[in-house]
């Protein structure tokens, strides 16, 4: 129930594509038929009942979905205060959350007759996502992943090329996802009459930011639901870590009406705000144009993008979705910070205490979860989303710990 | 300062003569920030009719490898948009008449603010600007800033445009419009001169503005046949290629000017 004169958050973005004075459509007019092409298409389907029957069957017998609520009793024990429960998103199928968006992009790439995708990664989740999705529909796929990322996920490279993908280390800039997803405009604006670009996150130019939320979106609607079965009542607070920001926007999206559910967004604080080696631009950032959309960026005095920092590469990007910053700025969302070091932590405790290894993107989510949890009281509930496994990151704490696997 | 800007001059000027604008792009501080005023007036010299001065970014998404690479090796000296700004005020102590106009990327704008940079472009001597990932639809406010101090908004018109945009964004351009005359990025291959062509003929119907063809043109031939039915050709990645390759400035002056002088006869053929 929302107030007279309240927002109603389902009806953002506006037509052309803005949540505020963030998102819209910056891109070279090469690119703009393709989009126009790709938001009529969404728009026609999206309320399509046969499309909703197709993408909901996906994601029940393909996905594995609904994704558990579960109550984290121990976690909960040790952080002494509000009750914990993980939205499990480490438990679909690829292991993350990011298989909601892609089986939802491949069946508008099934609709739309083209017989290629490509898609930009930066930890591998989303390529092998997407490389999963091509494979199941017999359509060709390119990935494109900066070199240093090629370099530190190794084994999400291999899943990937297992596929049948192949897998393109982009040599330009930082050579991380930032690059990767220039790349991967490139080749779209070049093959657009075969080609049909899987966007992994909620920013890019319109209509991406609203069609990958409203793929996720599932899961905060799971969430939703499951409150009210298992304890009754909303949850007092969401939790969960921005990059892009697509797990993030999914679980929030469908709870943005409930004023009374309290969100925070974790940003990756890498070795700290103060030391500028982070990937926190709603934190420590300013508003700016990159990658066709208006939203916080990293960039310096002279608008030039700079590198970010974070043990996790699915949090290492100088932007982030145009909606979150839209909630930020109005106060809808608390924007809040994980260091690195939080983020192992939290990555080796919940591993310990609950038996689930978790991605060291959920990790800063739970890091913060652990805090706010002891400032709350016993009778409350945080929902936080564990967006992904960590099998992936063995080798990346392992080396951490000076370990050679 | 004159009420009439330097671009609309010199394309009366060549429609008076019956001749075709070549328009040549380099990257502001590639080959050496001291060096760029010098291969400016070079081009100049070796028939360029307009200089557009690519501001290098970090991020250029619409550039193909090649002037990606001139994006990169600029930075990596030092070039920022507000280093481009005084590169064209240095150009403009021996040349009062070419016209400039700056290449590049919203983000380096935003950050300076539209109506700073308006100001400091007029000041600085810039004639008129191409603001790759700014459409029509995100153009309005730096549009207006641009025209309060008589500065030009070129828009790139693409195969792909529908003839609803192609009004829009006539209405909204000036100096010239920037025909793109291929699917792709900066650079590449491929060109279809009978679409070229009929492109052409059917955006005339929408604007008196003069329209120059570029992506894809890769010497004297190309830069003439794509041009036959337009105003102008634009030439980039062949000449940022020279500059990438030259194994100092003056061998990148001369290289340049090789490519331009070669351009400039073949297009007065």
């Amino acid at each position: 129930m929302s107030k007279p004169g309240a927002i109603d958050f389902s009806t953002f973005p506006d037509a052309s594509g803005h949540f505020g004075p963030y998102g819209g459509r910056f891109v070279s007019e090469t690119l703009i038929s393709a989009l126009d092409e790709l938001q009529a298409m969404y728009m026609s389907l999206k309320d399509d009942p046969d499309f909703v029957a197709a993408f909901d069957h996906d994601l029940a017998h393909y996905v594995g979905r609904p994704s558990p609520l579960y109550l984290a009793e121990r976690l909960t024990e040790q952080a002494g205060g509000a009750r914990i429960w993980l939205k499990r998103e480490d438990l679909n199928h690829t292991g993350a959350h990011k298989v909601n968006n892609t089986v939802g992009q491949a069946l508008l790439a099934k609709q739309s007759g083209k017989t290629r995708v490509i898609a930009e990664t930066g930890a591998g989740q989303h390529g092998v996502a997407t490389a999963t999705v091509a494979a199941r529909l017999g359509l060709s796929c390119t990935v494109y992943m900066g070199a240093a990322d090629v370099k530190r996920q190794s084994p999400n490279v291999y899943r990937m090329k297992l596929l049948g993908a192949e897998v393109v280390p982009v040599e330009s800039g930082s050579k991380t996802l930032k690059d990767a997803m220039n790349e991967a405009m490139r080749d779209w604006v070049t093959n657009v009459d075969n080609t049909f670009y899987i966007i992994g996150t909620v920013a890019g130019p319109h209509p991406y930011p609203q069609l990958v939320r409203d793929f996720n979106s599932i899961i905060g609607r799971e969430a939703r639901r499951q409150s009210l079965e298992r304890f009754g009542q909303l949850p007092d607070a969401l939790v969960a870590c921005v990059g892009g920001g697509s797990n993030a926007i999914g679980l929030f999206h469908p709870f943005l009406n409930d004023t009374q559910v309290k969100m925070f967004g974790v940003e990756a604080g890498g070795k700290g705000l103060a030391s500028g080696k982070h990937a926190a631009p709603l934190n420590d950032g300013i508003p700016g144009v990159l990658h066709g959309n208006r939203t916080y960026l990293m960039e310096d005095d002279d608008g030039q993008i700079i590198e970010t920092h974070s043990v996790s590469a699915g949090l290492d990007y100088p932007g982030v979705g145009p909606e979150h910053a839209w909630l930020k700025d109005i106060g809808r969302v608390e924007y809040v910070t994980a260091d690195d070091d939080e983020a192992l932590d939290a990555f080796r405790r919940l591993t310990r205490t609950e038996g689930i290894l978790p991605a060291l993107e959920s990790s800063h989510a739970v890091a913060y979860a652990l805090k706010l949890a002891g400032s709350m009281s016993p009778e409350q509930n945080i929902v936080v989303n564990l967006s992904g496994r960590g099998d992936k990151d063995i080798f990346t704490v392992a080396a951490i710990d000076g370990i050679e696997v | 300062m004159t009420d009439q800007n330097r671009i609309d001059r010199r394309f009366a000027k060549l429609r008076g003569e019956g001749r075709k604008a070549l328009v040549t792009y380099i990257v502001a501080g590639d080959g050496g920030l001291q060096n760029t005023v010098p291969l400016m007036h070079k081009l100049v010299a070796s028939g360029a009719d307009v200089i557009e001065l690519g501001v290098p970014f970090s991020d250029p998404m619409a550039e193909g490898p090649v002037i990606q690479r001139g994006h990169e090796r600029a930075l990596a000296g030092g070039a920022s948009l507000r280093k481009c700004l005084a590169l064209v005020d240095e150009f403009r102590q021996n040349d009062k008449d070419t016209p400039v106009i700056l290449m590049g990327y919203a983000n380096p704008i935003q950050r300076m603010g539209e109506q700073v940079f308006a100001e400091a472009a007029a000041e600085a001597g810039v004639d008129g600007a191409l603001t790759v990932d700014l459409p029509a639809e995100e153009a309005g406010a730096l549009n207006s800033f641009m025209a309060e101090r008589n500065l030009r908004n070129i828009f790139l018109l693409t195969p792909t445009t529908t003839e609803e945009r192609i009004g829009e964004i006539t209405t909204l351009a000036s100096g010239f419009v920037y025909y793109v005359s291929l699917k792709g990025v900066t650079g590449a291959g491929h060109l279809d001169l009978e679409s070229v062509r009929d492109n052409l003929e059917h955006i005339r119907q929408f604007t008196d503005l003069p329209l120059c063809v570029g992506f894809g043109i890769k010497d004297g031939s190309s830069a003439r046949s794509v041009s036959a039915n337009g105003d102008g050709a634009v030439v980039g990645s062949v000449l940022v290629s020279a500059v990438g390759d030259a194994v100092d400035a003056s061998a990148a002056e001369e290289r340049v000017g090789e490519i331009v002088s070669e351009m400039r006869q073949a297009l007065d053929q």
